[in-house]
């Protein structure tokens, strides 16, 4: 496999002094990849994203970016998050923004790219929620990130909007390869979308399996339809299943 | 078709009640002292017009300008509170405090204070307190209900603490702002306006003074004119600051959209 992006080593997060909420964690993240993050509800999916992203510090351990530089990210929120006093364009543009005056050509490239080009003059609450989604996700984008987060990202849409956008994204992705940290708790989102799945266990979220996905982009509908698809998913879904019921165990490191 | 109709409603509804007003006192024949005729209120306001102009402008003045030193001190401390909790809960009891203590209450102590000699500053404090609390809660209210995620967002863009505040705490928090401008604009009206009742005649020459004056006087329809003027700043100072409002938010804010 290439290089690593970033390596999470012995990661634990306390909120206050109780438990650990999170971890220990050890993960390797390669460069390029699209990494799935599955698990239940409460086992620290969102906290590790805000810890990779730097909103929030671990309690031990690191995170260790590769490279020279820290890489340049973007973030997708569960809601679309935008400022509904901006136009489209000028809600894409806001990481821009901050670092000198802003390119029109990347904004118009972004929207273009999650089939939004025509919509840059409106105001979110002329948008669907689909489409806002689009246009969190285009300024993602705009920033050309080394590193996309994202935080279930369309678990508030409905079954056929979120379809497409899982569609759209593997595009996005395949056009411009950043690498992809992926947080769901929908087994079939992951299984169409990563080439790695990571499966979290119950509170406090600890590794319990780690998928590699070999199916090779672009994924469509064939994919879906798929026997291994279908095998996969058990696989996922029993993983899942049985983290449900592990509170603790051991940690484990997992190379990818 | 009905639109038209029904934005007429209330000016038709006035002009009939101001008829029958008329009609009452004349058919009756109501001593002017008691209750005097909308048209001798009209003659009043033209025979006064110059005296009552000044009267306005003494009044609009205090008005204004307790409500823009009302409007900076509401915001700043709304802003210090949103970056320094302790401050906040230091600070916003007593603010709570000042709030619910009747300006009248407060009127003599502050006109002893400041002195008879500068009645205008008296005012101006006294209305001022009257403005600030409104903008200070909602301002306070608004900057609190900032997205978190946005402000995470911006932190991961690198935006410095200054871009945060006018690039989206501000612009988040401005429909509270204005809501609470819109109610400090006719608080500080009403602030300045008890004030100078409270004030009474020692220098004070402003609206409340001249409806003071023509009361004791019996000059009934003098009292009304004065009224009206008060009546008129009030509603112009809220028709503009709706205007404002509406200026800001039209585009984007739930409060401002027609629903299809």
């Amino acid at each position: 496999m290439t290089d690593p992006l970033l390596t999470i080593d012995g990661l634990t997060k306390s909120f206050g002094s109780g438990a650990p909420s999170l971890g220990p964690l050890t993960l390797s993240i390669a460069k390029g990849s699209f990494t799935a993050i599955l698990g239940p509800s409460g086992c620290g999916k969102s906290t590790l994203l805000r810890i990779i992203a730097g909103l929030s510090p671990a309690s031990t351990g690191a995170v260790r970016f590769m490279g020279s530089r820290p890489p340049d990210m973007g973030f997708v929120f569960q809601e679309a998050t935008l400022m509904p006093w901006r136009r489209v364009a000028d809600n894409v543009g806001l990481g821009l923004e901050m670092k000198g005056p802003v390119d029109q050509a990347l904004v118009r490239q972004a929207l273009d790219r999650v089939g939004l080009g025509s919509f840059a003059q409106h105001y979110p609450r002329q948008l669907s929620g689909g489409m806002r989604m689009r246009v969190s996700i285009a300024r993602a984008l705009a920033g050309q990130p080394d590193l996309l987060l994202m935080d279930e990202p369309f678990a508030a849409l409905d079954e056929i909007t979120r379809g497409d956008l899982n569609d759209d994204l593997l595009g996005v992705w395949q056009l411009a390869p950043f690498t992809a940290i992926f947080v769901t708790h929908s087994v079939f989102e992951s299984v169409f979308l990563a080439n790695r799945i990571v499966i979290l266990s119950n509170r406090p979220g600890q590794i319990i399996d780690d998928i590699t996905v070999d199916a090779p982009y672009p994924r469509g509908e064939d994919w879906r339809l798929s026997a291994e698809y279908a095998a996969i998913a058990r696989h996922v879904s029993a993983a899942l299943r049985a983290g449900h019921g592990i509170k603790a165990m051991p940690s484990r490191s997992v190379s990818p | 078709m009905n639109g038209r109709w029904q934005q007429l409603v209330p000016s038709l509804f006035g002009l009939a009640l101001l008829g029958l007003w008329e009609a009452l006192v004349r058919g009756l024949g109501i001593a002017p002292f008691i209750l005097p005729a909308p048209s001798a209120i009209g003659v009043a306001l033209i025979r006064d017009w110059a005296e009552l102009l000044d009267a306005m402008l003494f009044t609009l003045r205090i008005t204004l300008l307790a409500f823009g030193i009302a409007s900076v001190l509401g915001l700043g401390f709304a802003i210090a509170f949103s970056r320094n909790a302790l401050l906040k809960a230091a600070l916003y009891p007593y603010a709570i405090i000042l709030q619910v203590t009747p300006i009248v209450s407060i009127a003599p102590l502050i006109i002893i204070w400041v002195g008879i000699d500068n009645i205008e500053t008296a005012l101006l404090i006294l209305a001022t307190i009257v403005a600030f609390f409104p903008i200070l809660s909602n301002a306070v209210l608004g900057f609190s209900s900032v997205d978190p995620n946005l402000k995470d967002l911006m932190r991961l863009y690198g935006a410095s603490g200054t871009s945060i505040f006018w690039k989206l705490e501000l612009p988040a928090a401005s429909p509270q702002i204005l809501a609470g401008m819109k109610i400090a604009g006719g608080l500080s009206l009403i602030g300045a306006v008890v004030a100078e009742f409270v004030a009474g005649s020692g220098g004070a020459t402003g609206l409340a003074w001249r409806i003071i004056e023509a009361g004791n006087r019996l000059q009934i329809p003098s009292m009304f004119a004065a009224l009206v003027l008060l009546s008129v700043l009030g509603i112009a100072l809220f028709s503009i600051l709706s205007l404002i409002e509406w200026l800001v938010l039209h585009n984007w804010h739930e409060s401002k959209l027609s629903r299809e």
